[in-house]
């Protein structure tokens, strides 16, 4: 879909068109940036997060991160249903990157040649330019580099935005994930006292809109492109088809359930780039939660569902008291059961019966 | 070949001497769309600002103005392909149908065609004809779009300091045209002809033309491209304003243009390539 020239236009391009360039010089830039120490950040696929320390060390520094986006087709459930994904680095959702407060986040985007569109990256969590899609458009074939302070901390998302219809198009498509910018000195309660976690997990939920045929089945497309115009009339009924937690169906369940342990403290993060959602832990709470994700706010507390609004993602910190399955869902449980926005958690440890106990086993009722 | 796609010779008008009304109508009293009416321009040159992205060093620059010489005529449909038109290439089975839901009069231009769409059509029509038609390249639409020739909004350099002044002066400049959006397509003729004698350039229907989007570097000494990458998964659709939409496309509102007006319609028009010594030798010989 792309081709290389060299020396196209030749020297035929006249002095008119091309003045000279000042030098960069930016009001703002910040002048001891090259004395930052710099770390390069390996980003792993979700719920999965990369190391990171909870409490920064040492000062602001410029954290490098690589994606790769990837264009391909993902199948989203048990019926082999098939979205022509879009994807940051690979995955559905893009990966949660993590940096601290002030913090400079500098990402090298990666359109490779065998993708066919172009792509950007707009973070919330960034100043300026649309997030930063102005300035990281890329075709196939090119790749670019874009670097934002981390100003505020909080859980943001990011998401592809690559100009009209194709905005919604690709964040449907599977183009969003998360960013976790932690207050240097770490997470606090509601009183202020640091909390820590001993484990993290990103769930990222997707709404999807895959076309039917006449006989109501799911329809696949060879390319994207193909699937077009039919998923913007699926996009516009505002119903999504799929209601998924991480890709697919089932992509946190069986064998993919997540993992902890009784006392075990865990942060779940959440996103959704697009839609409203609701999760709730089922036999769990939400011990402290960051309902819009920002640490700066106070931490609700014991809540049983929380709200994340669509274009955010939240946190919600719990210890889990009781061994066994959880499901973690969310609770429109239409689009729990019925779509597949379904996770599960397999908690070991020992039993609390204080907390609850079955007095009598199901039996015939009494009469007398 | 269905009977109405017989070859029907074109009617060239010559540059400047347009009689304005020239159609085709009553040609054959059924069906008047397959008439194709052609301009053919003659040889010329436009000094015309490239469509892409250009970059100096790290900076996006006004794109370069160029001088083009076009030394061959260029044949050009006078109108754009019509409802009518792209039907038969649909009844042929070669052309899915639009994207269009509206209900438009046969003699307007389609719309709700994709790049993908149009030259699907331009390989149809070719076969159907025996001609070689295709979409015109961009600078060959600019040529004949004359003075309704626009360009696009790309035309500022970057100030290296404030990369904002770029995107508010575009964004300006795209309001100030304080052009309201124009949905429906009207009947062929409706935007009337520009000096070259074309009809409805520049009205509601933007067109696909076959240049592909264009990132390049300029050379540090100004004097040329040091590297460039093409993406020819986007073309150059040209119209009211120049724009770039995805091949897939057919929903004007929908592609380019994030910010900004964007192209109510979507459609095209066709240019015949005249036929080379090497094909009228072939053609005599029969092959
Ligand atoms: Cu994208």
């Amino acid at each position: 879909m792309f081709t290389r020239r060299e020396a196209l236009f030749g020297a035929a391009i006249g002095a008119a068109a091309v003045a000279a360039m000042p030098a960069f010089s930016a009001t703002f830039a910040p002048a001891d940036i090259g004395a930052l120490a710099r770390e390069k950040v390996k980003l792993v696929a979700p719920p999965f997060v990369h190391p990171h320390d909870q409490v920064a060390k040492g000062g602001p520094k410029i954290v490098e991160f690589t994606m790769t986006i990837e264009e391909k087709p993902v199948v989203i459930d048990a019926d082999g249903t098939t979205l022509n994904a879009m994807t940051y680095n690979g995955s559905v959702p893009g990966p949660l990157m993590v940096v601290h407060q002030d913090d400079y986040v500098e990402l090298t985007l990666i359109n490779p040649d065998t993708n066919t569109l172009a792509h950007n990256i707009d973070f919330h969590a960034a100043t300026g330019a649309l997030g930063g899609g102005e300035l990281t458009l890329v075709n196939p074939g090119e790749q670019v580099t874009l670097r934002f302070k981390a100003t505020r901390s909080g859980t943001f998302v990011y998401h592809c935005a690559p100009g009209g219809s194709m905005i919604p198009w690709h964040v449907v498509s599977g183009m969003s994930g998360a960013i976790m910018v932690l207050p240097r000195d770490g997470l606090k309660d509601d009183k202020g006292k640091p909390v820590k976690y001993d484990r993290i997990f990103y769930i990222g939920e997707n709404d999807f809109y895959i076309p039917r045929d006449e006989n109501g089945n799911f329809k696949s497309y060879e390319t994207a492109g193909d699937g077009y115009d039919d998923m913007m009339k699926v996009m516009r009924g505002l119903i999504p088809t799929h209601v998924v937690f991480n890709g697919k169906v089932g992509s946190l369940t069986g064998d993919n359930a997540m993992k902890a342990n009784v006392g075990e403290t865990v942060l779940i993060v959440h996103s959704q780039a697009n839609r409203d959602t609701r999760p709730h832990l089922i036999g769990g709470h939400g011990d402290y939660v960051w309902e819009e994700g920002k640490f700066a706010n106070t931490p609700a507390k014991d809540l049983e569902t929380w709200f994340i609004r669509g274009g955010s993602a939240g946190a919600a910190l719990y210890t889990f008291l009781q061994p066994g399955v959880y499901a973690y869902v969310n609770h429109n449980l239409i689009e729990a059961v019925e779509l597949g926005a379904t996770a599960h958690f397999m908690v070991e440890g020992e039993w609390n019966d204080d907390l609850m106990t079955q007095v009598e086993a199901p039996k015939a009722i009494a009469t007398n | 070949m269905p009977l109405s796609f017989l070859k029907v010779a074109s009617v060239a008008i010559a540059a400047a001497t347009v009689p304005i009304g020239l159609s085709a109508v009553s040609w054959s009293g059924h069906r008047l769309h397959p008439v194709t009416i052609t301009v053919t321009l003659p040889p010329g040159s436009i000094t015309y600002s490239l469509p892409g992205e250009f970059l100096r060093g790290e900076h996006p620059q006004a794109n370069p103005r160029l001088k083009r010489r076009f030394n061959k005529p260029i044949e050009i449909m006078t109108y754009q392909v019509s409802v009518a038109d792209y039907a038969d290439c649909v009844k042929a089975g070669a052309c899915q149908s639009p994207q269009e839901t509206r209900e438009i009069p046969p003699n307007a231009p389609v719309t709700g065609v994709s790049y993908l769409d149009a030259s699907a059509y331009a390989r149809w029509y070719s076969q159907a004809t025996g001609d070689y038609w295709r979409l015109p390249t961009d600078e060959e639409w600019a040529f004949a779009a004359a003075e309704r020739f626009r360009g696009g909004f790309e035309g500022l350099q970057a100030d290296a300091n404030n990369p904002a002044k770029r995107w508010l002066a575009r964004y300006k400049a795209e309001a100030q045209l304080d052009r309201s959006p124009d949905p429906l397509p009207r009947s062929r003729g409706s935007f009337g002809v520009n000096s070259r004698g074309l009809a409805d350039l520049s009205g509601n229907v933007w067109e696909w033309t076959s240049t592909c989007f264009v990132r390049a570097t300029l050379a540090a000494d100004g004097t040329g491209v040091a590297n460039s990458l093409d993406n020819c998964g986007v073309h150059v659709v040209e119209g009211f304003h120049r724009t770039y939409m995805s091949n897939f496309v057919s929903d004007g509102k929908s592609g380019g243009c994030a910010v900004g007006t964007p192209p109510d319609n979507l459609g095209f028009r066709l240019v015949r390539d005249r036929p080379g010594w090497r094909k009228l030798i072939l053609g005599y010989l029969g092959i």
